[in-house]
């Protein structure tokens, strides 16, 4: 039980769309994976600290409104600043505004530092799929 | 008859409150000032003396409850991981549990820390971080630097329990005194501070109380010592609360402006009153203490003057700006001036009521208007306190005024459009503790809260509206 690998989960900026996260937190935790869920409107030092205090493995960011490129740029730079070293960090959800190539969209992100990167309509099994492999489940 | 005493051990005063828990009514009150070089039981006796003198004799009490604050209360230090999670859970457990924090640390403690930690010597370190399963490292390695401190001190460890057992040996096997307790933090931005505070209580109870030479008191006395400010706490969530058998009053806030210090009190879940909010931070505990250390009539009255400005002060007393530095000077030199003048009088009341003021405004919570693609929505961060309609004045510097004087100053403690972010209260009625038995009645309220209750529903005078 104390062995579960824990995920911080939430939708950054000012981002109000509440359903896919809930959605996430359920289908994540059915999973094994012991999930703290911040909600919507998450800034950048909330999923700090609430990683920090949780000694989260992993941190799920979501963006649905358009907004993403812009919220989501530089969390890779406070978490190495903070001390979470190799924390997993993933992002998903409409993240870019309108309907932009997936790779171009995929590159300009792992930049950012995100180590993987999930397109509008991602199912909740490729994300499990993903995590699973990460930390050699 | 059935009478019982409660004591109230200050750092300047002792205060003696007998109750008849036949009648269910407060017998009367008396003080007498002590000072840290005469015995407490001096200051005691002379209490009594002036209390019997008021009734006509002496009475055969039941029973002897105390509260104390003396050798200047208990003194904690708190520790957590992030500043605004575990380190504030931990603050908020110790005020809660009525200490006075001398220091919060978050992340990891250095050397400097340590020097500062030794030199502070509490009563009690709390040592949390972490939520349960979740980061050990920072707990252990404080441990570490806490067993390295030579200065003798009880910990109280209230942190993730994966590392409990590992800091506990640590620091026994440097010969502190251990305790241990539920984390204050045990899920992301879960609060659990109870358990906490209950052992914060008994190390109180059994350790403190010894060392501050009260336990020679401790034998006349029936029943609990705790902290006064636990007391206040335990009387201010009763008059909110109420009984099984009575209602309380709601909603409240209580402002204790004293010489050193300002003891801020809310009795209300703080709640967003406006729909759409959305709340960010801790949760708040439904009774919470907040304490301004910057902030008081005398010793920190400098403190008003360096929040609100001279300006704010002049303008409210009617005195001008120099005359007012001169004052300050002269009441920060010799603490005890009393306010003998006209003078002093309106810059007293000037200072009460920035301090009423800055002390809201820092135990109230705040609202933000965000801007999203959307429209405007809101975030709250700590208690919304518009709605809450009571103002409770207590306190030696406030309760003595005139009714007029303590209603304007008490004004201050409510919302204006010039702070419209925080959220204090709209409008509230001001009742004052004039008889000044706020502490005692949190200790009745431990053995008769219905008495207690009805006590004070009696003795808090109204003195109107404050607008
Ligand atoms: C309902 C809705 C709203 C509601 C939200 C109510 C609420 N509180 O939840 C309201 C009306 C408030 C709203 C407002 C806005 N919305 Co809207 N909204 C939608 C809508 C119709 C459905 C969203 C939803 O709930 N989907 C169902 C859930 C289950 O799916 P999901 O959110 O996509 O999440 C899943 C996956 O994306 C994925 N996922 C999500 N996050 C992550 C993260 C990771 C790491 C991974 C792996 C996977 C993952 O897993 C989830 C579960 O399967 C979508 C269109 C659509 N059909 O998607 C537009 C949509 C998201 N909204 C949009 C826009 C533009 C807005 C507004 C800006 C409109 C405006 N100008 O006012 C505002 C923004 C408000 C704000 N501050 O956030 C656009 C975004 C376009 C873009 N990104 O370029 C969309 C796509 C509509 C569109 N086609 O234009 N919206």
């Amino acid at each position: 039980m104390e062995n579960k690998k824990k995920l911080v989960i939430g939708v950054i900026g000012a981002d109000v769309h509440a359903v896919g996260i809930q959605i996430l937190d359920h289908a994540f935790t059915d999973a094994g994976f012991e999930v703290t869920n911040l909600g919507v409107m998450v800034s950048q030092e909330e999923f700090i600290a609430a990683a920090t205090e949780t000694a989260a493995d992993a941190i799920m960011v979501s963006s649905l409104y358009g907004h993403g490129e812009l919220d989501c740029r530089g969390l890779r730079d406070k978490c190495n600043e903070a001390g979470l070293k190799d924390i997993l960090l993933y992002v998903g959800g409409n993240i870019v505004v309108g309907k932009q190539p997936f790779d171009e969209v995929e590159v300009r992100f792992k930049k950012m530092g995100y180590d993987r990167v999930f397109g509008p309509g991602t199912a909740p099994e490729e994300t499990i799929a993903c995590l699973k492999e990460d930390f050699n489940l | 008859m059935k009478p019982i005493l409660m004591i109230d051990f200050g750092s300047t005063n002792t205060k003696v409150t007998a109750v008849d828990l036949e009648e269910g009514k407060l017998l009367g009150t008396a003080a007498s000032y002590t000072t840290i070089q005469t015995d407490i039981n001096d200051g005691l006796e002379n209490a009594l003396k002036k209390l019997h003198e008021k009734l006509g004799g002496e009475l055969d009490y039941a029973a002897k409850y105390a509260c104390s604050s003396a050798a200047g209360g208990l003194r904690m230090i708190a520790s957590g991981l992030v500043p605004e999670l575990t380190a504030e859970a931990a603050r908020q457990a110790a005020l809660g549990a009525g200490a006075k924090v001398m220091k919060t640390y978050s992340y990891e403690l250095t050397d400097d820390d340590a020097e500062e930690i030794a030199a502070i010597k509490p009563d009690i370190f709390l040592l949390t971080g972490g939520t349960d399963g979740g980061n050990k490292d920072n707990i252990i390695q404080n441990a570490q630097v806490v067993a390295g401190i030579d200065a003798d001190f009880p910990v109280l460890i209230a942190g993730n329990r994966a590392a409990v057992r590992t800091c506990q040996k640590i620091l026994e096997e440097s010969g502190k005194q251990v305790m241990i307790t539920e984390n204050v933090m045990p899920r992301f931005n879960e609060l659990n501070i109870e358990p906490a505070q209950s052992k914060i209580r008994e190390l109180f109870l059994d350790r403190i109380i010894k060392a501050k030479g009260l336990s020679q008191a401790s034998q006349l006395i029936s029943g609990i010592m705790m902290p006064t400010p636990a007391a206040v706490l335990a009387a201010m969530e009763l008059l909110s609360k109420g009984t099984e058998e009575q209602k309380g009053l709601g909603e409240l806030v209580a402002v204790d402006v004293g010489g050193a210090t300002t003891d801020l009190y809310s009795m209300t879940d703080g709640a967003p009153d406006r729909a759409g909010t959305v709340l960010k931070g801790l949760p708040e505990p439904f009774a919470k203490r907040t304490v301004e250390g910057d902030i008081g009539m005398r010793y920190s009255a400098a403190g008003i003057v360096e929040a609100a400005g001279m300006k704010r002060i002049s303008l409210l007393s009617g005195l001008d700006e120099d005359r007012c530095w001169e004052l300050l000077d002269l009441i920060t030199e010799d603490t005890s001036t009393m306010p003998d003048t006209d003078e002093l009088k309106a810059f007293d009341k000037a200072l009460a009521s920035m301090a009423v003021k800055t002390g809201l405004t820092r135990h109230a919570g705040t609202v933000e208007k965000v801007y999203t693609p959307m429209g405007e929505a809101w975030v709250q961060s700590g208690k919304d306190l518009s709605r809450v309609d009571k103002i409770i004045i207590t306190g030696g510097s406030l309760i003595h005024g005139e009714p007029e004087d303590v209603r304007d100053i008490a004004s201050h403690a409510l919302y204006n459009l010039a702070e419209a972010a925080s959220l204090k209260p709209r409008n509230a009625d001001v009742l004052v503790d004039k008889e000044y038995i706020l502490s005692a009645m949190g200790l009745l309220s431990q053995y008769e809260p219905d008495i207690a209750l009805k006590i004070m529903k009696k003795e808090l005078i109204s003195y109107g509206t404050a607008q």
